[in-house]
């Protein structure tokens, strides 16, 4: 196993030309550039690798919609305003069940906000993002080593039910190098019967969204719903750490888990009991495992860089249990642990006080 | 007895849903007869627009892959580079192509990827119900220029087939119409040859159909006919506006 030193963009890139990725189209922002001039640089290097620089987002979500009909493991990236501008094409390819990786390094927002690490797309992201009932799959790497192997995992997520998979990171995220060692990609499982390639000598076939009939249209929002159910029940992922004795979980996930992790060990010495739950799929959102853990904590500080959007999620898994504190920080700040662990000890000393009375 | 006339096998056998006069149902069986007349049915995608030919997969009897609006060019340039011994071609109507869908238009003719567009021209938003497109004439009433097309208010009809010949990346263009029987057999042979330049790996290439829509113009479709020589085709002049056979 080669253990290489790696910028997280760069790491996106080479795990999806590994994972059998041979289609990309991508337009510059910032701060996700090092990707799309990593493929622009690799992907050609591949045979039947191709690398398109879209005239806009819209365009490459689109030509990933084609190549991804074509058979083609397919992958776009952007930063938050372009993710906004590819919604369109993300619904139609959730409408047609067309397997494909959409990459967001988000930064600040709303608007152009700025070029800083942010979780500010978190609803966007886990709600389906553009018009209709749908959703995709949200992985949240929160090192180099797990964007490299969420990456791999994206694409076969995404041909295991033919539907689009976002990874989303963050600049930070995106912009710092880590060792890593890249995974075995796993033999690409994807009946050629999805693929349009001409009738050939058989039947035609044709691939769309557009569905006039009330009851028809009903039929397929269920048929999709099904497997969003069959997602939830089966992809769920979470990592969990220093729980078993917590009086305090925090929940984050990126960036802000790394943040925690280095505020909990603070805590920690201080003499908290203060544990970690950090979502790895935000949608599906393990809140299976939030809820099992209000049984034994009654704190938890859900802690993102945004204003609490994943916030909802945790209230929706806990359902009136326990008692749920939030701080963020939005706009691109990026808070320290020492930062975050005065906020643990606000929220601990209040909850042991409290207890005391 | 000998068979002389009968459906493309590369149709389906469906009842267009079009309406009385219009050159949509005239288009399809044109490319289809091509189609079967090239042999090339096993390898043909299409890739239908929203607009009144987001059916058109109800009708062709080949793949199909449906577009977001405007988008087809960019769907088109995706299954093609995946593709390329295929032939992919976008149909698309003139809001969809030269309003919402412009930059995917020009851009993949600017790469010059080796795609067919057929381009129906119907100076309107068919589907939709008759408003302005960006080909609406000037001093033609929509149900959004109801007054007719005022330059001043709404700017002027965009001529998508001359400014694309303006690009290096497409090889042949050619307006041409389906009102008459003559026009027809015009169109029919500008499709072949667009299709049998794809196959030759020439590059972009596209055919404009001014296409006669009698329900969204208010006219009988004899008029709506007569309407495209006498009228429309001042604006849209017919005829090859760009041929440059040569790997491209």
């Amino acid at each position: 196993m080669n253990k290489i030193l790696i910028q997280g963009n760069h790491v996106i890139g080479e795990a999806a030309i590994r994972a059998g990725c041979r289609f990309y189209a991508g337009y510059p922002i910032t701060p996700q550039n090092e990707l799309t001039e990593y493929m622009a640089e690799n992907i050609r290097k591949v045979e039947g690798g191709t690398f398109i620089q879209a005239e806009s987002e819209i365009a490459a979500i689109n030509m990933i919609l084609g190549a991804s009909a074509a058979g083609a493991r397919a992958m776009t990236s952007s930063s938050s305003p372009g993710i906004s501008l590819k919604q369109e094409g993300i619904s139609s390819m959730a409408a047609d069940e067309l397997p494909g990786v959409i990459v967001n390094i988000m930064r600040g927002g709303p608007g152009l906000g700025n070029i800083l690490p942010s979780q500010g797309d978190y609803y966007q992201a886990t709600r389906g993002g553009g018009h209709g009932d749908y959703r995709t799959i949200v992985l949240a790497p929160d090192s180099v080593q797990e964007l490299a192997d969420l990456t791999m995992d994206a694409f076969d997520l995404a041909d295991k039910y033919r539907n689009p998979v976002l990874i989303l990171a963050d600049g930070m995220i995106g912009q710092m190098m880590e060792p890593v060692v890249f995974g075995e990609p796993r033999p690409r499982k994807y009946d050629e019967s999805y693929v349009l390639k001409g009738a050939g000598k058989g039947r035609s076939r044709f691939i769309r969204g557009l569905i006039l009939d009330a009851l028809k249209m009903e039929e397929h929002n269920w048929k999709l719903h099904r497997k969003y159910q069959a997602i939830e029940q089966r992809e769920k992922r979470c990592e969990i750490s220093r729980t078993e004795d917590a009086d305090l979980l925090i929940i984050a996930y990126g960036t802000a888990a790394r943040i925690a992790k280095g505020a909990i060990k603070r805590s920690r010495e201080a003499g908290m009991k203060v544990g970690l739950i950090r979502p790895i799929t935000l949608w599906p959102f393990p809140d299976h495992v939030i809820r099992e853990f209000s049984d034994k904590v009654e704190n938890f500080l859900v802690f993102e860089m945004n204003t609490g959007q994943m916030l909802d999620d945790v209230k929706l898994a806990l359902n009136g249990r326990g008692h749920v504190h939030f701080y963020g920080r939005p706009g691109g700040v990026v808070p320290t642990p020492v930062e975050l662990a005065k906020v643990i000890a606000h929220h601990y000393n209040n909850n042991r006080s409290l207890d005391e009375d | 007895m000998k068979k002389v006339f009968g459906k493309p096998e590369s149709l389906k056998d469906a009842i267009f849903h079009y309406c009385a006069g219009c050159g949509h149902s005239i288009t399809h069986r044109l490319i289809a007869e091509v189609i079967d007349e090239m042999g090339i049915r096993d390898i043909a995608i299409g890739i239908p627009p929203a607009g009144c030919a987001v059916l058109a997969y109800n009708y062709f009897d080949i793949d199909m892959l449906e577009a977001p609006h405007g988008r087809g060019c960019a769907v088109a340039t995706g299954m093609k580079r995946t593709l390329p011994d295929k032939l992919i071609f976008s149909y698309q109507g003139d809001g969809d192509l030269a309003a919402i869908g412009t930059a995917e238009t020009f851009h993949a003719a600017n790469r010059g990827e080796n795609i067919t567009v057929i381009f129906i021209n119907n100076a309107v938003y068919g589907m939709t119900g008759g408003q302005m497109a960006p080909t609406t004439l000037l001093g033609q009433a929509s149900t959004t220029s109801p007054p007719g097309r005022n330059a001043i208010l709404d700017g002027y009809p965009v001529r998508m087939s001359e400014i694309l010949a303006l690009l290096e990346g497409t090889k042949y263009i050619e307006r041409c119409a389906v009102n008459t029987p003559a026009n027809i057999i015009r169109t029919r042979r500008a499709i072949k040859k667009a299709f049998q330049y794809q196959m030759d790996d020439v590059g972009f290439t596209m055919v404009e159909v001014l296409s006669q829509c009698p329900t969204n113009w208010k006219m009988t479709p004899i008029d709506a006919c007569k309407w495209i020589d006498e009228v429309m085709a001042l604006s849209f002049p017919p005829g090859v506006i760009k041929d440059i056979k040569g790997k491209g």
